[in-house]
């Protein structure tokens, strides 16, 4: 349903990133969304300093006599989880997971999805049609189904989710650099460096992918926000990133069971979860008006 | 058109077809053993050998896929290995309660995206359009697992509006619906919104303010049924992101259908289940897609169908 929205012509080069840049900036809920993203960043590197205790630590003192865990407030700012760990040491480590699994399994479907986009866009004919097709075999499948399938098939670790993500996520991508690309690739400028002998491979790299950049950008954007929350629904139903290696979808699959009476375990990873995907989405929402001209004054 | 369709309609098997194949492949390399399962912790190696054997478990695996395509032909789904009944009569008796929460959370979407767009792209550029823009926002960054223990806290826990889990009343639709929607009617009420603006742009618009009709009039008679159109053709496309959806939600509302069915069959290692479900969610989302282009021309008579 998103490719309502893909742009249909290119922005041109001459969209200097330097204006575009500034342009970014202009925009307060793209600021908001890169405060949010740098909070999270920083959260994450410097847990071991934010807070005091060893996130897997389970703490006497972080039960209550009858062994339930402790509410946000007092000593345990977020509170405390069934274990008795430190529920905001949990958070600010979880957010390494989020981080890294986004970036990861993020890049990964960024480039899966450029190589199959631009190869089946630039050479059409059999592989393009190879391509394309099991590229709507992929959209066929219920993403969610398949990821789950995948993460059952192999022992889930960090890295294997990260994969599993980026199995899934390639797609979208794919299809919209494909479209792009068969436009490109009938415009003058490609022809004229055929005839002068330039190899595909230099055609492909110097000069259509440079045009794509803005799309890629905006995409691989927007992807960071539908990873970070599949990686936390895996982890929610239990085949996603393992405990005790904290995640936020894992702290909720481990607590929720205890979540009627202990709601902040469920509801502050919860919001962590919210707060990223949402930076992101609203950091990609303003690129793309940002760097795609048949956008602008839309809004 | 015909000719249309029946293309159409050999792409979408093929389609098919092809999910089969990767489905059954990737189910084919799972390292846990359903055998295992089936035969329980003390079986000896003989009866494990035995049920293996019987399953057709120990053929190689185009021997596997063929006797499963051949059955799926025929609309043999193949049994459960686990629960001894036909994995077609176990969907079958599982949709309805699926289909039900879809048409739930369809229209929560519509009423709440649809109304949300219209009136921020009436009142555009104002302090509403901008609230209800970033609510559309967190709509879409919402993890829907949150999102339904949240609606589950609030109304069914602390207010006891509604029931915590379950199935049956209209009572019991609500949440769950509304969790499914809520993704939706964050997406919708985006397009609702551009679609709304770029109608309001054009010349019969102005014409029609020209003549002196009431604002009433020429929003709900003039703009909106052209505006709202082709949001409407995209419910096909949203199929998919149910088919997902309904395995997260079903299982935080323990609603009986086909998404806790899979769910269940994944973690007990019951592949005729998983396989059933997955070819059934594709079939959904592909019929899905043909519906929302099929039907693009008779909203926009510019459009032909190629």
């Amino acid at each position: 349903m998103t490719e309502a929205s893909i742009p249909e012509k290119m922005p041109s080069r001459s969209a200097q990133p330097r204006s575009a840049l500034s342009r970014l900036l202009a925009r307060k809920m793209a600021l908001v969304g890169m405060a949010m993203i740098l909070l999270t960043v920083l959260g994450a590197i410097f847990a071991p300093w934010l807070t005091p205790y060893e996130p897997n630590l389970q703490m006497f003192d972080g039960l209550t006599i009858e062994g339930a865990p402790l509410p946000p407030g007092g000593e345990f700012v977020f509170g405390t989880d069934l274990l008795g760990r430190d529920l905001l040491t949990r958070i600010l480590y979880g957010a390494r997971t989020s981080l890294i699994i986004g970036v990861a399994a993020n890049g990964l479907a960024l480039l899966i999805g450029t190589l199959v986009g631009i190869t089946a866009g630039y050479f059409r004919g059999w592989v393009g049609s190879v391509l394309m097709r099991f590229t709507d075999l992929m959209m066929a499948f219920p993403a969610l189904l398949l990821a789950i399938c995948l993460a059952a098939i192999f022992q889930p670790s960090l890295w294997i989710v990260a994969l599993v993500i980026a199995m899934v996520n390639w797609v979208q991508t794919a299809r919209v650099l494909y479209t792009e690309t068969t436009s490109l690739a009938t415009r003058e400028f490609i022809a004229a460096e055929r005839t002068l002998g330039a190899g595909t491979m230099r055609i492909l790299f110097r000069h259509i992918l440079p045009h794509l950049v803005p799309t890629i950008i905006v995409w691989g954007t927007l992807g960071i926000s539908t990873t970070v929350l599949l990686e936390a629904t895996l982890s929610f139903l239990g085949i996603g990133v393992q405990p005790p290696t904290p995640s936020w979808g894992n702290i909720i699959f481990e607590n929720q069971t205890y979540f009627q009476a202990a709601p902040w375990l469920v509801f502050l990873p919860g919001a962590a979860i919210l707060m990223l995907a949402l930076a992101f989405n609203l950091v990609g929402d303003a690129l793309r008006d940002v760097l795609d001209p048949t956008q602008r004054g839309r809004d | 058109m015909a000719a249309y369709l029946i293309r159409r309609l050999i792409q979408a098997a093929l389609i098919l077809l092809g999910v089969s194949l990767v489905t059954f492949f990737l189910l084919y390399l799972l390292p846990a053993d359903p055998v295992r399962q089936i035969a329980g912790r003390s079986a000896t190696a003989q009866t494990v050998q035995n049920i293996r054997e019987q399953l057709g478990l120990d053929q190689p695996f185009v021997v596997q896929y063929w006797r499963y395509l051949s059955g799926l032909v025929q609309g043999d789904f193949g049994r459960s290995y686990l629960q001894k009944s036909e994995v077609a009569v176990l969907i079958w008796a599982r949709l309805p309660a699926s289909l039900l929460l879809m048409a739930g959370a369809i229209s929560c979407e519509l009423l709440l995206g649809l109304t949300m767009g219209i009136v921020a792209a009436l009142r555009r550029g104002s302090m509403t359009d901008q609230s209800l823009m970033i609510t559309s926002f967190i709509g879409v960054s919402a993890p829907q697992f949150v999102v339904g223990l949240l609606l589950l806290y609030v109304f069914a826990v602390r207010l006891g509006w509604f029931p915590i889990g379950g199935y049956g009343t209209f009572r019991h639709l609500v949440l769950p619906s509304l969790t499914l929607g809520i993704l939706g009617s964050g997406w919708y009420s985006r397009m609702m919104r551009s679609s709304m603006i770029d109608v309001l742009r054009q010349d019969y618009i102005r014409t029609a303010r020209a003549k002196g009709l009431a604002r009433r009039r020429v929003i709900f008679r003039h703009a909106l049924p052209n505006a709202i159109l082709p949001i409407i053709a995209m419910i096909g496309i949203d199929i998919g992101i149910f088919m997902g959806g309904i395995v997260v939600v079903e299982s935080v509302f323990g609603w009986p259908g086909i998404g806790q069915l899979a769910w269940q069959a994944i973690q007990r290692v019951d592949i005729p289940i998983i396989m059933g479900v997955t070819l059934v969610s594709a079939c959904a989302i592909v019929l899905g897609n043909l519906l929302a282009d099929l039907v693009t021309p008779f909203i926009d008579p510019r459009i032909r169908l190629r």
